[in-house]
């Protein structure tokens, strides 16, 4: 929702970054404020994965320029686990399978670590477990997963599940969300949509990276985004989305090439 | 110290007289057991395996079984026989286990019975030699000193220094219902020392028990403070021999934890004779020494035994940590379940070598070996050899090796969740460790190690 007079949690202004020498993002820029929902669309390859895992601070990823504050803080100078401590979190488009380590363990490890920067009490694995049961609600997920090791042989719908019971533990200030509605039969995809939808308040805000118009029938984005060659190329409101959806992105590219080439 | 040279050492030329030194350790052990007939069994067992020793030569990096594993700096130092050396019993309690209600600590190879404690129900022996009721005086003989392996340089050499013997008997249809904690302490020293600890297991027919072996530099576990200013890392040899009978349907669960200061040598021997029906469970956790070498042999003796051969060696800096196994089966309907795990950092370097003979009679064998290695550093290294010879037709066998590198991506998402890069390397090494650690029957055994694993 977009709140009158709500502060900036995010801005990034000619962000450019590459990996392995080849620059991938060329320019992107994007204000988020608190209480908004933006989404990001875009062809494959346009570099929106690049996009979260730059925010997320991922090694492989070379920042080359521009700049990126979170919540007036330069987020570029933050270690991976100093932005996710300060409210960071990114649901992985590809979650990652972490053999020998039990799903509770590891939330209980990531959510300790928050609460240890926040000044408070570490939890142990009693008083942690009646929190996590009650995060499980959000995604209707069965406990049994808990006991498992993380994400492996989690089905794809399942390991989304999971990315977003670690957001609602972890109560990020900013949440980027990369394709976590693909691979989602409808009924998943539902309720994944609806505990997004119960996380959203007026103090944070959440970036949706999605192909699919379908995901903003049930978590309504305040604005739409399309990115191609590594910049945002135009926004618009959530109808933008259903024109993405109805004509393709040809009409967007050829549009704005005038545009980018005048820059 | 009197150097003999014998003539099949002139023949190999300027390292003759550094083996000879390695060689005539044995020579500086005098036999610790006060009862006559005990005292000539073992002069016997160690004239012959003397005469082994002098016929032979300390392995170079030439031969096949040491390919990988250079000796030249263990023969390169001039250890002498321990002093009597007695640390307290304080010293030592971070190291006791709460679960296991009985103990044997050795310390630089000599019994401590101070130090010791053994409670358990009449009938099941833990003890030193002198400890031994006489009626088995006669049947050591039928063990000691016997399995396959014994003209083995390191074997012989500790076979011709016994002095005393860590006995564990557990008698027929006897459940031993708590674990029992063979403790070897080597204590740090200004001269490197050498000491030579010997084990006897007796499990006979449908008996069970639980051992964890333990070999330890006390230094080691000083509180920091002291640690750094008073010693360095202790320099010594431990050259053991474990050798464990199990008859019929018995059982034995078996932890062998190798945690000797960085700088020490040790030459371990394993060697377990298995009866029809028997089960044996060995977990070996290897993390000391500068130089490493367990050599585990298992001999079965009857049909459908069943073996689980756990291993984990963590090693860093210049360590190297060499492990042999040798799974001899040669009844049918035997099983066998071997899974070796190597962390390696810095330049150190694992070794891993398991053999699998099964020859024509053991119809049926169904033996599975996995070893999986992973690597912290670039110039870490490890070499693996699975070397299965089947003749049989009718068996099953797999074997598998792998080696692997912490994942970036596993450690990037894990810090995206909030752990330093510290915490999340730890968290997945020690989930590769902690299926290896697991393993091992006694909890708070599981916790230290788990906590030694870490970074
Ligand atoms: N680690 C990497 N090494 C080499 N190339 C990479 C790497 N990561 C991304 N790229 C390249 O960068 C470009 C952008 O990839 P990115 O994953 O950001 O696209 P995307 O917009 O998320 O695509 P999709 O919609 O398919 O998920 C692609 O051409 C991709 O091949
Ligand atoms: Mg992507």
């Amino acid at each position: 929702m977009i709140v009158e007079n709500s502060g900036t949690v995010l801005s990034v202004r000619d962000l450019t970054a590459e990996v392995e020498g080849t620059p991938i993002l060329k320019g992107v820029n994007l204000e988020i404020k608190a209480g908004e929902i933006h989404a990001i669309m875009g062809p494959n390859g346009s570099g929106k994965s690049t996009f979260s895992k730059v925010l997320a601070g991922h090694p492989a990823y070379k920042v080359t320029g521009g700049e990126v504050i979170f919540q007036g803080n330069n987020l570029l100078e933050m270690e991976p686990e100093e932005r996710a401590q300060s409210g960071v979190f990114m649901a992985f488009q590809y979650p990652l399978e972490i053999p020998g380590v039990t799903n509770l363990d590891f939330l209980r490890v990531a959510y300790n670590s928050r609460r240890k920067v926040q000044g408070l009490e570490e939890l142990d694995a009693f008083d942690f477990d009646e929190i996590v049961q009650e995060k499980l609600e959000v995604v209707k997920m069965n406990p049994t997963f808990l006991n498992r090791s993380v994400n492996e042989g989690f089905s794809g719908g399942e390991k989304k599940r999971n990315e977003i019971l670690q957001m609602a533990l972890l109560e990020p200030k900013l949440a980027i969300l990369d394709e976590t509605d693909s691979g989602l039969d409808i009924d998943a995809l539902k309720i994944v949509a609806n505990g997004v939808n119960q996380l959203a308040t007026p103090d944070n805000a959440i970036l949706l990276i999605t192909h699919y118009q379908r995901l903003l029938n049930y978590i309504v984005p305040d604005f739409v985004h399309v990115m191609a060659d590594g910049r945002v190329i135009t926004s618009g409101g959530k109808e933008l989305a259903l024109e993405l959806e109805s004509r393709g992105y040809d009409w967007v590219l050829e549009e704005n090439v005038s545009e980018v080439g005048a820059k | 110290m009197s150097i003999q040279v014998t003539p099949d050492l002139n023949q190999v030329g300027v390292v003759s007289s550094v083996d000879t030194e390695l060689l005539s350790l044995y020579q500086t052990q005098s036999i610790a057991v006060q009862e006559p007939e005990l005292v000539s069994l073992l002069q016997a067992i160690r004239d012959r395996a003397a005469e082994t020793v002098q016929q032979s030569k300390i392995p170079t990096t030439r031969d096949e079984e040491w390919r990988f594993t250079d000796l030249s700096a263990l023969k390169s130092v001039n250890f002498q026989a321990a002093s009597s050396s007695k640390p307290n019993l304080a010293a030592l309690e971070s190291l006791l286990l709460p679960e296991a209600r009985s103990r044997l600590v050795f310390v630089n190879g000599v019994y401590a019975p101070d130090l010791s404690a053994v409670t358990l129900p009449d009938g099941i022996i833990a003890s030193n030699l002198d400890g031994l009721p006489p009626a088995y005086h006669s049947q050591i003989k039928k063990y000691l000193a016997q399995l396959p392996g014994a003209q083995e340089v390191f074997t012989a050499l500790n076979t011709a220094a016994i002095a005393d013997v860590a006995i564990v008997w557990i008698p027929k249809n006897i459940v031993v219902e708590t674990p029992i904690h063979l403790l070897f302490i080597s204590t740090a020293s200004n001269t490197p020392i050498v000491s030579q600890p010997r084990c006897l297991v007796v499990a006979e027919s449908n008996s069970s028990v639980t051992l964890i072996e333990d070999y330890f530099n006390q230094m080691t576990n000083l509180e920091a403070e002291e640690t750094e200013a008073e010693v360095g890392e202790a320099v010594y040899f431990t050259n053991a021999v474990t050798e464990i009978w199990l008859a019929e349907n018995a059982q034995v669960n078996h932890t062998r934890i190798e945690r000797d200061s960085p700088e020490a040598f040790h030459i371990g021997k394993t060697a377990i004779a298995q009866a029809r029906d028997s089960r044996y469970t060995c977990t070996a956790i290897t993390l000391g020494a500068k130089l490493s070498r367990h050599n585990l042999e298992i001999f079965q003796t009857g049909e459908q035994t069943q073996t689980i051969l756990n291993g984990l060696t963590k090693i860093s800096g210049n360590q190297l940590a060499d492990t042999h196994s040798t799974l001899a089966l040669n009844h049918p309907y035997g099983t066998s379940l071997q899974q070796h795990k190597c962390i390696v950092g810095d330049r150190a370097h694992a070794v891993f070598n398991g053999k699998i003979f099964v020859p024509k009679p053991a119809q049926q064998t169904d033996a599975a070996q996995l070893n999986r290695n992973l690597l912290l550093s670039p110039k870490a290294r490890v070499d693996t050899k699975p070397q299965l010879e089947i003749t049989a037709d009718n068996v099953k066998c797999a074997h598998g090796a792998t080696v692997s590198q912490l994942d970036d991506d596993e450690v990037f998402y894990l810090q995206s969740r909030g752990l330093n890069a510290t915490d999340a390397r730890n968290l997945l090494v020690n989930a590769f460790a902690a299926e290896i650690i697991n393993q091992i029957p006694i909890p708070s055994l599981q916790q230290t190690l788990l906590k030694t694993i870490n970074l």
